[in-house]
């Protein structure tokens, strides 16, 4: 795929080494070797190790002595506790610890964002997997059986899992219900389109899924604290809350991050942390977890599923007059990252468009379903598909193509939020509808020879030619980079150069993201050098933050160059001032160090030699505000914009449908590492694609119902459709480090809403549902 | 314990009881990774080499139970039975089908178990070896619990007969690539007794049979002639198949059934209309 995308994209590869040479970096192509600096593919260092399955994971730790844990999860999703009895666990041979809410010596509560979440349920349990109680014996299979043998007494509730019903049902939990309102009003409430659209839409439950399930070792302390080897993408956040916990000062507890086996959400719930760290510190051994699969999608956040209502105002040239909104989040049990889901849903409740009215309610509720949280795009992604719902209808009723509606309302910069925040960032929504509409449209499946066919049902599946729609349908999306209203967003980053070999020190996580590799291309780029060392992660380090929003690219990459010069400014002053002139003079570039008028020139390598420079820099960007009563106000550093246009066949028959292309062009501020990019484009589309189409975590009555990967269906490689790079627009965010946006998370957002309008179009149903059911995309009576 | 020869693996479970014959082990290690079972003890078929492959007998072809689903999806495999040729290459994903046995499809008897439909289109019976010698169980008697395997029993081969005409699978999931059947047809002609013979998965416990719809649509069809059908008649053996296997479940009837007895059409008719075109 990554050839298709490199055969798409030669203007913006060209550009990108245009750019590099510009800025003095080295020119991938111009010497042989690996590929290094800014805009070039520099490969990540793992890649091998990966692939030939020796990186280590948390799940492959080991110490010596080590016990296992288990935790015992609610069957129930609403119950009140009436009594725990450990006596059968305790008394089993093998058995070294049985831990309930009774052993937590800090807070009993925690929550990454609001402390609102026992370590151990004890009163009541508000979900389907709440932690109880947790063991550690020496055999994995004798912690499991120990947990099972604790007998719990509850006494049933009425589970609330319609959040319609969660305003009018007593409180869940102490804090309430409502976790958080905003009601948007921007514009004149008595503003009237010629034409008026409504629609109603459901956004399913996604999993983040990650491929390698939690697990981790807690380690005791001789004193008296606690080391958590996880692959945590939060480490700092995590040692705050677990020491909080533990009743320990923050330095007796240090988070190691491992290796991280994806992540596109808060990775490693903090119901298997703080079990861990308990029982180690209870026994003083090493204790290991491995959750199951089925704990997994128990344990941690997902997706929030949303409810959306809808009503479009526009005039009879199709120019949106006004956008009426009410949309209800199912927070589940706890608060977790909800309110900033909810902000980013209300404030991109009308896309990328411009709303001279908006009036959007947002509610995130709390529910008995299962806990909701950060996932890559949230809030955004819902909000997308229901707006481009929007769209379709009201280009259907207009008469007017899908594409050429949108192109009449597209935001650019300067132009307002409903926020009231002016987009003030590149902004080239027009431009990246206009590439993926112009873009070439994928052959029909009668044009190549009928062994190639690939129909929705599969290879040799039920699929029949005769049954098939081909639709083309257009999805433009939204989200904003970094934390939102007024979080602090820093990032501290020291850079050491020992011989010529410089070394990134950065607490921040290597998710997969490419933060890494990133690293490394800076330093090359700023020093000249050509190996660079990335530290492993520990929470000794300063803090980098969460690893979330494209956070690190940004900050933490901005602090590593920042770091990068004042290491490059300490190496050039003696030599600057041996030649009477300033450091801006001297250029670093392809591991030679040359004067401006190429009067003096040393390698790098000379310069360094024996010398031993350090500096430490902080990157933070300019501060946000918290959205107002009205929900106004300058809540987001950033944004980054992407418009993708999807082909499907559905059979019509079966509604069984197959992404056959999807073209995507994005707004990336500019191309760091154009193979790392495209690959975060790819892995975002097919994110997104699972979305629209079959990931859905389904409840009943609260109950995860099939919480393994049979029942949630990922894309497989014959789901994943051809992604076709068609453009990368690389406008300099002038705000942002190396003017890069971060990548990720705006395809996922868009994906499932180009999809659906796909649908739509093949079939003329409504598709208001995601992920798209069998049953909505059925054309009877045809 | 590996026994080398079926006697071998008899005698492996008579003298272990509690022990559980494992033959791919896609099925039965899951429940043991999740701690569902516990087996005292674990007789491993996949040295047997007499039940890997087949013979002929009669018409018929007797097929080891440790024929893999990569194995039955093989060419020359589906030039004898196309339909469970068919559902083997339908089977999951190719780690799936590489270990995935007949017999232990048949054992597990999961109600979207892709080789059940077509063996019970073609009235399969099980060759069951136990310490007593061994006896034969029609797999629609075992798949519906009418007769059960004895302590110490094993399937050895399935029986089906040899057809030489077109035969059809086709199920419907949720995803292009290998996904878990909403609902599969296996569809087998058979002129020499004039007959269609259709059975529905995943849509039961057990495979369904609509006998009534079969022989309606074997009598429309012209056997010594073109063996054709008119769009009308197929689309109504679809609705017929459909209503006999999916019941309404309450008044009205629920969308979801709805939606599953159209699936369930549209695979019978589309099956049926392969069959007589090919």
């Amino acid at each position: 795929m990554s050839n298709d995308a490199a055969t798409a994209t030669p203007d913006a590869i060209a550009t990108a080494t245009a750019l590099a040479a510009a800025a003095a970096g080295p020119q991938p192509d111009a010497e042989a070797g690996e590929p290094r600096g800014i805009g070039a593919s520099v490969m990540p260092t793992d890649t091998r190790a990966k692939t030939e399955g020796t990186f280590p994971y948390a799940a492959d730790l080991w110490a010596e002595g080590l016990l296992w844990a288990a935790v015992l999860r609610s069957p129930h999703a609403h119950a009140r506790i009436l009594s725990v009895d450990t006596s059968g666990a305790v008394a089993m041979p093998g058995v070294r610890a049985v831990v309930t809410h009774a052993d937590v010596p800090g807070a009993p509560t925690h929550g990454r964002r609001i402390a609102d979440r026992p370590v151990f349920a004890h009163d009541v349990v508000r979900h389907h997997g709440e932690p109880i109680a947790a063991v550690a014996a020496d055999h994995p299979d004798t912690a499991r059986l120990a947990a099972a043998a604790i007998t719990v007494e509850y006494e049933l509730l009425d589970a609330v899992t319609d959040p319609e019903q969660a305003f009018g049902a007593p409180p869940l939990h102490p804090d309430g219900n409502l976790i958080r309102h905003i009601p948007l009003a921007f514009g004149d409430p008595e503003a009237t389109g010629e034409v008026v659209v409504e629609g109603l839409y459901r956004i399913g439950r996604q999993d983040p899924a990650p491929i390698g399930a939690e697990a981790g070792l807690a380690v005791p302390r001789p004193d008296g604290g606690v080391e958590l080897y996880t692959a945590s993408t939060d480490p700092h956040g995590d040692r705050d809350l677990a020491a909080a916990c533990f009743g320990l000062e923050p330095e007796r507890v240090k988070v190691v991050v491992t290796g991280v086996p994806g992540a596109t959400g808060d990775r490693e719930d903090p119901g298997f942390q703080l079990p861990l760290g308990l029982l180690a510190l209870r026994t003083g051994c090493p204790v290991k977890l491995a959750a199951t699969r089925e704990e997994s999608f128990l344990g941690h956040a997902h997706r929030h599923p949303t409810l959306l209502r809808y009503r479009h105002h526009a005039d009879a040239e199709g120019r949106l007059v006004k956008v009426e909104a009410q949309i209800l989040m199912d927070a589940g049990a706890y608060a977790d990252s909800s309110a900033e889901s909810l902000a980013a849903a209300v404030a991109f409740a009308c896309g990328p468009y411009v709303v001279p009215h908006a009036f959007v309610e947002g509610w995130a509720v709390r529910t008995n379903n299962p806990p909701s949280g950060h996932v890559r795009g949230e809030g955004a992604m819902q909000v997308c598909a229901a707006y481009e719902g929007q769209m379709d209808k009201l280009a259907a009723k207009l008469g007017l193509d899908g594409a050429e509606l949108r192109l009449r309302n597209v935001l650019a910069t300067g132009d307002l939020l409903p926020t009231g925040q002016t987009v003030t960032c590149p902004a080239p929504v027009a431009e990246l509808l206009r590439a993926v509409r112009d873009f070439e449209l994928p052959a029909l499946p009668k044009d190549s020879p009928e062994d190639e066919w690939l129909l929705p049902g599969g290879p040799e599946g039920a699929g029949e030619p005769g049954a098939i729609r081909r639709g083309v349908g257009y999805g433009v999306g939204m989200v904003h980079m970094l934390g939102a209203e007024g979080t602090d967003e820093v990032s501290t980053a020291t850079v050491k150069v020992h011989d010529g070999i410089a070394t990134v020190i950065c607490a921040a996580v290597e998710t997969g993201q490419g933060f890494s590799t990133l690293a490394r291309q800076i330093v090359q780029e700023v020093l000249g050098v050509d190996e660079v060392a990335v530290a492993p992660v520990d929470t000794d380090q300063p803090p980098a933050g969460p690893a979330a929003h494209g956070r690190h690219t940004w900050v933490s990459g901005g602090a590593v160059e920042r770091a990068a010069k004042m290491v490059r400014t300490q190496l050039l002053q003696p030599m600057a001032h041996k030649l009477g002139m300033s450091t801006e003079l001297l250029q670093v570039a392809d591991g030679a160090i040359t004067s401006y008028d190429g009067a003096f020139t040393t390698t790098v390598a000379e310069a360094m030699a024996g010398k031993e420079l350090w500096a430490t820099a902080q990157c933070r960007p300019h501060p946000t505000e918290p959205l107002d009563a009205a929900g106004q106000g300058d809540a987001f550093v950033g944004l980054a914009f992407c418009a993708v246009r999807a082909v499907v066949d559905v059979d019509i028959e079966l509604g069984s449908v197959r992404v056959v292309e999807l073209a995507v062009a994005q707004d990336v501020g500019r191309i760091l590492n154009p193979r790392q990019l495209a690959a975060r484009i790819e892995a975002g589309v097919t994110q997104g694609v699972g979305a629209a189409l079959t990931e859905n975590l389904r409840t009943a009555g609260g109950l995860i119902r099939h919480p393994d990967l049979t029942g949630y269906a990922l894309p497989t490689a014959l789901d994943a459709p051809d992604i076709r790079i068609v453009k990368l627009v690389e406008e300099r965010d002038v705000v942002a480090p190396f003017g890069a946006k971060a990548a990720s998370a705006v395809p996922v957002v868009t994906t499932p809403a180009a999809v659906a309008s796909a649908v739509r179009a093949a079939t003329g149903r409504p598709v208001n549902r995601l992920p798209i059911r069998p049953s909505a995309a059925v054309v009877t009576g045809g | 314990m590996l026994p080398a020869s079926l006697d071998e693996a008899v005698a492996a479970l008579a003298a272990m009881p509690a022990a559980v014959p494992v033959a791919g082990g896609t099925d039965l290690m899951t429940a043991v990774n999740s701690g569902l079972l516990r087996p005292a003890g674990l007789v491993g078929l996949g040295r047997i080499s007499e039940i890997r492959g087949w013979q002929y007998q009669d018409g018929h072809a007797l097929l080891g139970a440790g024929l893999t689903h990569a194995r039955m999806g093989r060419p020359d495999f589906a030039a004898l039975i196309p339909a469970l040729a068919a559902a083997a290459r339908a089977a999951g994903p190719p780690q799936i089908r590489n270990a995935g046995t007949l017999g232990g499809n048949i054992a597990t008897a999961a109600p979207a178990g892709d080789a059940l439909p077509v063996l019970a289109a073609l009235e399969a019976v099980l060759l069951i070896v136990g310490p007593g010698g061994t006896r034969e169980i029609p797999v629609s008697h075992l798949l519906a619990g009418r007769e059960m395997l004895s302590p110490g029993e094993l399937i050895g081969f399935v029986r089906v007969p040899l057809l030489h005409a077109p035969q059809v699978f086709l199920k419907a999931t949720g995803r292009t690539g290998p996904g878990r059947a909403v609902a599969s047809v296996g569809l087998v002609l058979d002129p020499a007794r004039r007959g269609v013979r259709c059975a529905v998965g995943a849509v039961a416990p057990m495979p369904l049979r609509p006998l009534e719809a079969e022989q309606w649509v074997a009598s429309l069809i012209d056997w010594d002639g073109e063996r054709t059908l008119a769009p009308e008649a197929l689309e109504a053996f679809g609705d017929y198949v459909a209503m006999a296997c999916v019941p309404d479940q309450g008044d009205p009837v629920p969308p979801a059934v709805l939606q599953l007895r159209r699936t369930v059409a549209v695979l019978a008719r589309r099956a049926l209309g392969r069959a007589l075109t090919s």
